[in-house]
């Protein structure tokens, strides 16, 4: 892999950004209002519970993580969309670029951006609503760690989709953590699930990480190789959304999907 | 016309084609799909400081043959080699020594003229960036629209801008689809000289398709009709059409694309 070239790719997203307030609000934007709105339920729960139950640490930390995983997956979607958009594919694939120097290039774009969205968040967090990870201690950072390499996984893989089936399915990309929210129990634990949906919660890194977090907030014990095995989960999870990309590029260059890309083909 | 007008490919290769470098060879070459035959066994060469026109009418397979070149479709059988390299082998390598430029490919729009030259110029690893872009900006007149985005040019201006990125990475081999094809009779024959001058001055051989006989003439060396998938002539563009008895190229390309698909194929035998 040559450093230039995934310098390119970075570089053409660092320039949309930077002349395009329209692409750097949302960065920002839906994250931080969903902190706020989360925030004063949390506000409020805790004013009908009493003393008993804090839900900031158990609620909103789970809002802050779970944002901060779509964020990831988007930084990547996002990034390949806007070469879809400008039907700049055949420009970029008739180079000498490697899919996984473009990969890499779009997974460089998403942890910026992401880390800018994870910044403001944080601030409100913290600052206004008093969120702690305290209880967390250095647990915070494999749980980043899992979310972070799940989002990759899931962003190329949503992109391998849409590359496979045409601009118009960019539709199907973005509810899809929406439509894995339910199976990794962000607000509930895995328990309260139906046998079934708890097993594909099971094969979703993030309900490791969730389930973690709130035996941690709830001081109750903690699995450790519950946790490891999310990041086990993750990381083959990313390397097989990666070798799915790239079976589908080759899929494309042979049918000739790719040559007339905005032509718009599902087939 | 009949299909003993046409002079059998080989004896052409062996007789007409000048010893130089090449820097395509394409051998045998095929592109089909369930039921459709693109490309059928064509085989031909592009040399250093050589223009070859390839001409067809359209659905001819000009376009596939070229997106195959580029490494964006890949071949049904055979082999293409760009400076000795296999392009479905070591296609990093084979895609670093050619570029190319297409009406149909235009640089994404929301990138100014600069920004999209530095874009290019970083993924084909070209040495000296910064130097390059400005010798390229004062070389196709775009100094002023450095930092205009490329979607609110005129015609002209952005086939110098995808001429520009054609030549980033100094390619040895430039293919060229109807690069003059939206530009006014003034602009068109600017390009033209300007690709004429590259092929003298740059050392690169020159792939490049048109539907415009009086320019072919004006810039190629040697042109490859292809009908149907194969290619049934080859020669001089200027020589060509008192070869065949017509008296123009124009009239030898009209002929040609009417021929029906079984004359075609005895003719290429």
């Amino acid at each position: 892999m040559r450093l230039r070239p995934i310098a390119g790719i970075f570089l053409r997203q660092l320039y949309l950004f930077r002349s395009s307030p329209v692409r750097i609000l949302p960065t920002f934007a839906w994250v931080a209002i969903d902190i706020v709105v989360w925030g004063f339920l949390t506000r409020y729960l805790n004013t009908v519970a009493g003393t008993q139950i804090n839900f900031v640490p158990s609620l909103l930390g789970a809002v802050l993580f779970w944002d901060f995983f779509t964020r990831i997956m988007q930084g990547v979607t996002t990034a390949f969309f806007e070469d879809v958009w400008s039907r700049n594919f055949l420009n970029l694939f008739a180079t000498p670029l490697s899919i996984s120097e473009y990969v890499t290039g779009l997974v460089l774009t998403s942890i910026v951006t992401s880390i800018a969205g994870l910044a403001v968040m944080l601030v409100l967090a913290t600052v206004v609503f008093g969120l702690s990870f305290g209880a967390l201690g250095l647990m915070l950072f494999p749980f980043i760690l899992v979310l972070f390499l799940f989002g990759i996984a899931l962003g190329v893989f949503a992109s391998a989709i849409v590359l496979r089936l045409g601009p118009a399915s960019e539709w199907l990309v973005w509810p899809m953590p929406a439509m894995l929210s339910p199976f990794v129990g962000v607000y509930y634990p895995l328990a309260t699930l139906p046998a079934w949906m708890r097993a594909v919660g099971h094969l979703l890194p993030p309900s490791y990480v969730f389930e973690g977090m709130r035996a941690l907030v709830h001081g109750e014990p903690f699995s450790g190789t519950a946790l490891l095995l999310g990041g086990g989960l993750a990381l083959l999870e990313m390397l097989l959304a990666g070798y799915f990309f790239a079976r589908v590029f080759r899929y494309t260059v042979r049918t000739g999907l790719l040559a007339r890309y905005s032509a718009e083909s599902v087939g | 016309m009949p299909a003993t007008l046409y002079r059998p490919l080989e004896q052409l290769s062996a007789v007409d084609q000048p010893k130089l470098a090449t820097v395509l060879g394409v051998a045998d070459l095929c592109k089909s799909y369930a039921h459709i035959v693109a490309v059928e066994r064509i085989s031909f060469s592009v040399h250093r400081n050589e223009i070859v026109g390839l001409l067809g009418p359209n659905g001819a397979g000009k376009t596939t043959t070229i997106n195959m070149i580029l490494g964006v479709l890949a071949p049904t059988s055979g082999s293409i080699r760009i400076g000795g390299i296999d392009v479905t082998k070591r296609r990093s390598q084979a895609l670093a020594r050619t570029n190319f430029a297409a009406v149909y490919a235009t640089l994404p729009g929301n990138l100014t003229v600069a920004q999209n030259l530095r874009f290019f110029g970083l993924i084909y690893g070209v040495a000296d960036l910064t130097r390059r872009i400005e010798t390229l900006l004062d070389q196709f007149d775009l100094r002023r629209l450095r930092n205009t985005r490329c979607g609110v040019l005129s015609s002209g201006e952005q086939t110098r801008v995808a001429l520009a990125k054609a030549l980033l990475n100094r390619p040895q081999l430039l293919l060229l689809d109807e690069p003059t094809a939206s530009l006014d009779p003034a602009a068109a024959q600017g390009v033209r000289e300007q690709i004429r001058g590259l092929a003298r001055e740059q050392d690169c051989g020159i792939l490049w398709t048109s539907h415009n006989m009086y320019e072919v003439e004006e810039v190629c060396d040697r042109v490859l009709f292809l009908s149907h998938g194969r290619i049934l002539l080859e020669g001089d563009p200027r020589t060509l059409p008192r070869e065949h008895g017509v008296r123009s190229l124009e009239e030898l390309f009209i002929q040609l694309a009417r021929e029906p698909l079984d004359a075609t194929r005895e003719a290429a035998k």
